[in-house]
């Protein structure tokens, strides 16, 4: 099973996105979408990357996605899996899978988001099987 | 405005060393430059533009050519990593069409194995914004590769064994290279066989790290054809970034899918014209992808393409990286880049080992991923052709 073995950095927020990490404090995954285009973005930025647009919104994402790819790397108690998951909402984000049996993955697997500690900062978003 | 034959690669040089115990950064800089001056048999008065990359040390052009006590009118530091040289060799080819210089230096060089430099992604500027959102879920450069190879198999049923024909074929070059770090020839068992570095890459599907560099000087055509060496004629190029789009993730191509269009079309080829080509070989998948996206297969066909001996030099129809490659004879500074150009180089010259060299070789393709591919990252093509 991989757990959290490792000390997680702890991210640096910056102004546009405190609310993202604000959140995450509270267990909920936000991502920006934008009042003019409409596209859903991350990671959250306070200019829309689709179409420039300043009247960017946040967004409270179902936490359920699916894997789109993944690595394990790092031996024995050390390794952890490096993944990008798809969110129901439609958008990739890097993150790592934990809870699971790294052998057992697959792409496509169901997974859900899960908050995990940071050294001195807010949580950060992992996902394990749903 | 086209550089097609506007600039010629006059010099070229790759520093012998693997590891520089004793070498400065700045010191292996100078080294390739005057080791590719000697080969263009010109002097160090007649370079009046320079082009580095984040290798260089301190303020880059800046220190650089204070250090080679250069006197310049046209400088260039645009950074992609691992491909910058590709680009400065295009970037040098537009400045010299455009009158902005007339001869260009290109070096490249560094000493991450001496300095026993970690693997992992350099510490990232807090300004960075996407930094926050990556740095917690350790990215290497290792599982960032193999996430794009994963893929790959998902999608088109590529196998481990396949991508392991590409270490194999430049197993199959490197032996020919006394300064290769990796010469003993390697089989499609010993790859799938060596261990698991970030699944599904194993070691061997990984380039080496070395120390060491390269330079080439590339310069204006009356120059080039004063000179008494073979023509190689810059004939296009192309670069182009790619990341993951804001969340739309595609990690089933790479940039080189723009740039190697755009590079063919300026040279007015198609890939099957090409006789050698120079593919950043950072790991097996970097090869195999910027195969498809080149065209020299379909999307998808990479792994049977590059199976049963297909790229090596006599045997296969696309010799590639003839002198053993990142994934066997060196990776300097962590950059494929340079070597890329050099090998396409000696190649169109005639120049490449006897037991690799191409046959009649005359055009060639030398293509670069500088970043990480699954993240972000940028393609640089120049093809290149002997006159």
């Amino acid at each position: 099973m991989t757990t959290v073995n490792r000390k997680i950095i702890a991210p640096r927020p910056h102004p546009e996105t405190e609310p993202f990490w604000l959140a995450a404090g509270e267990g909920q995954l936000l991502l920006k979408k934008c009042g003019d285009c409409g596209e859903v973005h991350y990671y959250p930025r306070a200019i829309c990357p689709h179409c420039l647009s300043g009247r960017t919104e946040w967004l409270t994402a179902s936490g359920r996605g699916t894997i789109y790819s993944y690595s394990t790397m790092g031996k024995a108690e050390s390794a952890y899996t490096l993944a990008y998951v798809t969110l129901d909402e439609g958008v990739t984000m890097l993150t790592n899978l934990i809870d699971c049996d790294p052998a057992a993955l697959a792409i496509g697997q169901s997974v859900s988001v899960v908050f995990v500690p940071t050294e001195g900062g807010p949580p950060v978003p992992m996902f394990r099987p749903a | 405005m086209s550089i097609k034959r506007k600039a010629y690669i006059v010099g070229a040089y790759e520093h012998p060393t693997r590891k520089a115990d004793t070498l400065s950064v700045a010191r292996l800089h100078a080294d390739v430059a005057k080791g590719a001056l000697d080969d263009a048999g010109l002097t160090k008065a007649d370079i009046d533009g320079y082009f580095c990359a984040g290798d260089a040390p301190g303020l880059g052009t800046a220190s650089m050519v204070e250090y080679m006590g250069l006197k310049v009118r046209h400088m260039d530091s645009t950074e992609s990593g691992g491909s910058a040289p590709i680009l400065h060799v295009a970037h040098a080819a537009q400045a010299i069409a455009a009158g902005k210089c007339n001869v260009a230096l290109v070096t490249l060089a560094g000493r991450p194995r001496a300095a026993a430099a970690s693997l992992a992604l350099r510490p990232p500027d807090p300004d960075t914004p996407d930094v926050q959102f990556e740095l917690p879920f350790a990215p290497a450069t290792q599982n960032l590769y193999a996430m794009v190879a994963r893929r790959h198999m998902h999608e088109f049923g590529t196998t481990s064994e396949q991508l392991a024909w590409i270490k194999v074929a430049a197993s199959h070059h490197a032996q020919h290279n006394p300064n290769a770090m990796l010469r003993q020839v390697v089989t499609v068992e010993e790859v799938v066989n060596s261990p698991m570095v970030a699944d599904p890459l194993h070691r061997l599907d990984c380039c080496v790290v070395s120390d060491g560099g390269g330079a080439v000087i590339v310069a204006r055509p009356e120059i080039a054809k004063s000179l008494n060496r073979p023509l190689v004629a810059v004939l296009g190029a192309g670069e182009a970034p790619k990341n993951a789009a804001a969340g739309k993730v595609d990690l089933t191509f790479s940039a080189a899918a723009w740039s190697g269009p755009a590079a063919f079309a300026e040279a007015g080829v198609a890939p099957t014209d090409i006789r050698y080509a120079s593919l950043y070989d950072s790991f097996t998948i970097t090869v195999l992808v910027q195969l498809e996206d080149l065209g020299f297969c379909r999307k998808g066909e990479g792994g049977r393409f590059v199976a049963d001996g297909n790229l090596i030099a006599g045997i296969g129809r696309l010799p590639f990286n003839t002198d053993g490659g990142g994934l066997c004879n060196n990776h300097p500074a962590n950059r494929g880049g340079m070597t890329k150009i050099i090998e396409a180089v000696r190649q169109l010259r005639g120049e490449a080992h006897e037991k690799v060299q191409v046959r009649n070789c005359d055009l060639a393709i030398a293509s670069g991923i500088g970043g990480a591919l699954a993240s972000r990252h940028v393609a640089g093509t120049v093809i290149l052709g002997r006159e």
